[in-house]
């Protein structure tokens, strides 16, 4: 968790993209003109939330095995930092919304299905603030969140498939190439894909190692214990 | 005069044509050179969120240094 390794690619990558993202060539679009660029902000702030949900479904299966504290910490920072990038996406998506299919808030099932996923999520942070006891905290709050994550993604992917949608990829095929990505917009979007995603997992890792050490104060004499056994 | 008044503004029309025939873009903005200026401030943005990120970082560790 230590290593900077993957923090120097990570800043790499994002300098990268914010720089590339503006000046590299880009296909010419009807209504969409200049915002396409906004594939490479827009879009991965998801693909960051997706990784952040995943990783926080991870730790919660491994509590509910575990029964450690620690997995729960973990659980929680990765959902919380989740849920930033969650209305990160959705703000920016409601601004590009704006200038390109005229509103704000457009019926499109997978606006409603990213509203009702973070919905879930909030509902998260409220259940656990509503219990007092930290390992019934720690396990209802793991079940909840294998139970949010299984949701998210029918909701997020399956449905807007099902029906029509105002976004690429959905309401038909859910292939890739739907995006109608050209080639030079490939070297920008992988790239700004992984790199917000470990911008993601960073800020998370910060929060998770905070409430690590703040555990170990809390609980320093169960470490004592340990050591003297 | 009038010659060249006329070849003007054929060639703004024609101009004028072309640029509407096409899907408008930030083509002032680049040829300007002021696209830079923006790129510029979002990398200096970065650049800082960045180095805050790195310090909270450093400070974590050493936090965690002291409770071991």
């Amino acid at each position: 968790m230590r290593s900077w390794g993957w923090k120097i690619i990570c800043i790499i990558l994002c300098m990268y993209v914010v720089v590339a993202g503006l000046l590299m060539p880009v296909p010419r679009l009807d209504i969409l003109n200049e915002t396409i660029r906004n594939l490479y902000f827009h879009v991965p702030m998801w693909f960051t939330m997706i990784a952040l949900y995943g990783c926080a479904f991870f730790y919660s299966i491994k509590y509910l095995r575990t029964s450690d504290l620690r997995d729960d910490i973990y659980a929680v920072q990765f959902t919380n930092t989740g849920i930033a990038f969650n209305i990160l996406g959705y703000v920016t998506g409601m601004e590009w919304a704006k200038f390109t299919w005229g509103a704000a808030w457009v019926p499109d099932a997978k606006l409603l299905g990213a509203a009702m996923s973070m919905l879930i999520y909030f509902a998260y942070s409220i259940l656990r603030s509503g219990l007092k006891d930290e390992e019934k905290k720690a396990k209802i709050g793991a079940v909840y969140n294998v139970f949010a994550f299984a949701m998210m993604i029918p909701l997020i992917f399956v449905i807007p498939r099902m029906v029509d949608s105002l976004h690429p990829g959905n309401g038909g095929n859910p292939a890739f190439k739907q995006y109608d990505l050209d080639k030079y917009m490939r070297f920008v979007f992988y790239p700004a894909v992984i790199g917000w995603a470990m911008f993601g997992i960073w800020i998370a890792t910060l929060k998770v190692r905070l409430e690590l050490v703040r555990y170990r104060r809390e609980n320093a004499f169960q470490f004592e214990l340990e050591k003297t056994k | 005069m009038g010659k060249h008044l006329l070849t003007t503004i054929f060639l703004l029309l024609i101009t004028g044509v072309s640029a509407s025939a096409q899907t408008e873009m930030a083509d002032t903005l680049r040829s300007n050179g002021k696209i830079y200026v923006v790129v510029v401030v979002l990398a200096t943005i970065f650049a800082g969120i960045f180095a805050y990120l790195i310090m909270l970082d450093r400070k974590i560790g050493k936090l965690e240094k002291e409770n071991k």
